[in-house]
């Protein structure tokens, strides 16, 4: 009963000053890029190969990790987001050519329960190596104040959405334009008939791989800037991913984007309305409820989410 | 030697190990109890993930359920139980076991009731998903109710809650809980038997091979998945108060352990082999004793082991112990075609 007279004062809080909504917003907006970053990842290893990554999440972790000890090291956590990107790219070759390129053609279930797998591996490696604490790394640059010191963004925050942004246009561009680029698209639409054309698609799944686990890897920095990190922040990031990648579908990066900015706000507003130890708890249900309603929709049809 | 007579030699074999067992091995009474729970959940399992087609990550939702509904209805009932504050606010220090049992009793009823009314529920909007989709959305399940447990201060929140104490000698306890796991487990086993040789068991296979064909046949498909969702929810909610009570404390991580118990139950039943009857009973026998005698060897690696094990198990062994066994010797342990019904000429009704 609590909870809910809770719930409706943060509620009417929020439009008796509609100037910290502005606040939740910008902040979810910003986080949004960086979801939008891992599920792009996700979007791409799930059309070329048709392989649910539940590691995403993991790659996302320690790309934070690589940040966070460079960062401990005396680097500048910003230079350290190639490094971040480069460790995560071989880790997700070696992760290729040891365990996913067995499970490419196998049942869907195989492979998800392969990366499930993957992700217990490295989060619990990650649990003993780096210890359960969680960990930040400090940029070093102040905040930012619009409306008379309302709204308050951190300058990294900004930092992260642009380098996000930087990131996915340099990705898109380059499945666009380039000729790797171009045999992964083709590997997506058809893989039999690339193979056909004389793409190795061996080697471009283990690109599409290593390419995912990079962008998560730049992600998991950026992660670590802004926030923390800590071994189980996994799951999270994976489900999040999954959920935007249902909403907006395969391969459209301007819906992946929208779907991502959408999920930053609602899970802030939610984290207001319902209390931050409630905001995972939203996430997780928010992904139920949309694949369940979805599904609704397409049962109507006599269909369902293929 | 009939197969009837070989089977019921075999029943009575493991039934009579099962009763002589803590009485032989008094040492490790909470083990062997532990080995019919993972035994229990390894069938619950397959009866979704193996004989249905349909792998949750989520079943531990029930698991938890049945963990806190008992703590809470004791609490609440306000019965003396030792260690428990009284309606006056004092803590009662007398432990009388007529109320421990009657107040457990009751908490299991009402943790079977949530738990299959929250599967019917929950499951007539998930169970319609299918493949990947059905999966992770389990997977959403599990972790957001271990969430929600979390956060929810009736139930204890982040700080869990204690179940009462047994009513007398841990020993005692370690007995008691012992019978009642293997009685789960044991009515569970013949349950699903039962079900699997009945047309139930015809349909959930059905739904598994060609959901839309055997919607197509007429099946009623929601019908019996929901049924299928409910039958392991009943067992998974009985396991989980007896789990709470035997562990004392229930907490997030006792209740809802999507990373250990959620993975075993999957492990243990593609271990044994997925859609077999002895397949859940034969991997989750072999992994918990492998676990119980290797796992404190690795101190503090275990859940990485667990991670490798995992991969290796998905990657190079798919079909698992009854798979295997299937293959190599299809005569003994395959599938029965009835040959003379097959041979049969099909007829397509009089006047043709």
């Amino acid at each position: 009963m609590l909870f809910f007279l809770l719930m409706v004062d943060n509620l009417s809080l929020l439009f008796n000053a509609p100037i910290l909504s502005a606040q939740l917003l910008v902040d979810g907006i910003l986080i949004g890029a960086i979801f939008a970053l891992v599920a792009y990842g996700m979007a791409l290893v799930w059309g070329v190969m048709d392989i649910i990554n539940i590691a995403q999440g993991e790659f996302v972790m320690l790309g934070g990790y690589v940040t966070f000890f460079l960062a401990a090291a005396g680097v500048h956590p910003l230079y350290t987001v190639p490094a971040a990107a480069a460790a995560l790219y071989i880790l997700g070759w070696a992760l290729y050519r040891t365990v996913v390129f067995r499970v490419v053609d196998k049942d869907m279930f195989i492979s998800i329960l392969a990366t499930f797998g993957i992700s217990i591996v490295l989060q619990q490696l990650a649990n003993e190596l780096f210890e359960a604490d969680v960990r930040t790394a400090e940029s070093g640059l102040g905040s930012l104040f619009f409306a008379d010191g309302l709204i308050v963004v951190s300058q990294i925050k900004v930092v992260a959405f642009i380098c996000a942004l930087v990131l996915g246009a340099t990705l898109f561009l380059f499945l666009k334009h380039s000729r790797l680029g171009r045999a992964i698209r083709a590997t997506a639409q058809n893989a039999r008939a690339a193979r056909i054309m004389g793409v190795n698609t061996d080697r471009v799944f283990a690109t599409t791989f290593a390419l995912n686990a990079a962008i998560c890897g730049a992600a998991g920095s950026l992660v670590v800037m802004t926030w923390l990190v800590h071994p189980y922040l996994g799951l999270a990031y994976t489900l999040r991913a999954f959920m935007i990648v249902t909403v907006a579908g395969l391969g459209n990066m301007a819906s992946v984007i929208l779907a991502s900015l959408g999920l930053g706000a609602a899970e802030n507003f939610a984290g207001f309305v319902l209390g931050t130890e409630y905001q995972a708890a939203f996430v997780f249900s928010l992904l139920v409820a949309i694949l369940v309603w979805r599904n609704a929709l397409l049962s109507r049809q006599r269909k369902y989410l293929k | 030697m009939t197969d009837t007579t070989r089977n019921v030699l075999l029943y009575a074999l493991i039934g009579l190990t099962g009763l002589l067992a803590p009485s032989l091995a008094p040492a490790f009474r909470i083990q062997m109890a532990l080995l019919w729970m993972m035994i229990l959940f390894a069938l619950t399992w397959d009866l979704g993930g193996g004989q249905m087609g349909y792998n949750s990550f989520g079943n531990v939702l029930f698991f938890g359920i049945g963990c806190y509904a008992p703590a809470v209805v004791q609490r609440e009932l306000f019965f003396a139980v030792e260690g428990q504050p009284q309606a006056t606010g004092d803590l009662a220090t007398i432990s009388p076991a007529f109320n421990y049992f009657n107040g457990f009793a009751l908490g299991l009823t009402l943790a079977v009731i949530i738990a299959v009314a929250v599967a019917a529920g929950l499951g007539s909007g998930i169970l319609g998903l299918r493949g990947q989709y059905f999966a992770i959305c389990t997977l959403g399940v599990g972790v957001a109710a271990g969430e929600i447990a979390s956060g929810w201060d009736y139930i204890g929140a982040g700080s869990g809650m204690v179940a009462p104490i047994f009513p007398g000698h841990p020993s005692q306890a370690a007995l008691f809980f012992y019978y009642l796991f293997f009685v789960l487990a044991v009515i569970c086993f013949f349950t699903l038997k039962r079900l699997y040789a009945s047309r139930f068991g015809l349909a959930i296979n059905a739904i598994r091979d060609d959901e839309d064909k055997a919607e197509a046949m007429g099946v009623h498909t929601t019908r019996y998945k929901a049924i299928a969702w409910c039958v392991s929810a009943f067992f998974l909610a009985l396991a989980g108060g007896a789990f709470g009570h035997l562990n004392n404390f229930i907490d997030r991580e006792v209740a809802f352990p999507g990373i250990t118990f959620g993975v075993w139950m999957v492990l243990m039943a593609i271990l044994g082999g997925k859609g077999t009857l002895w397949g859940p009973v034969i991997g989750a026998t072999i992994f918990h004793v492998t676990q119980e005698l290797f796992w404190t060897y690795l101190l503090g690696w275990q859940r990485v082991a667990l991670g490798v094990l995992i991969v290796v198990i998905v990657v190079f062994f798919p079909l698992g112990i009854m798979g295997w066994l299937r293959e190599q010797w299809p005569e003994k342990f395959g599938e029965t075609v009835d040959l003379e019904a097959r041979a049969a000429p099909v007829s397509l009704g009089e006047g043709r």
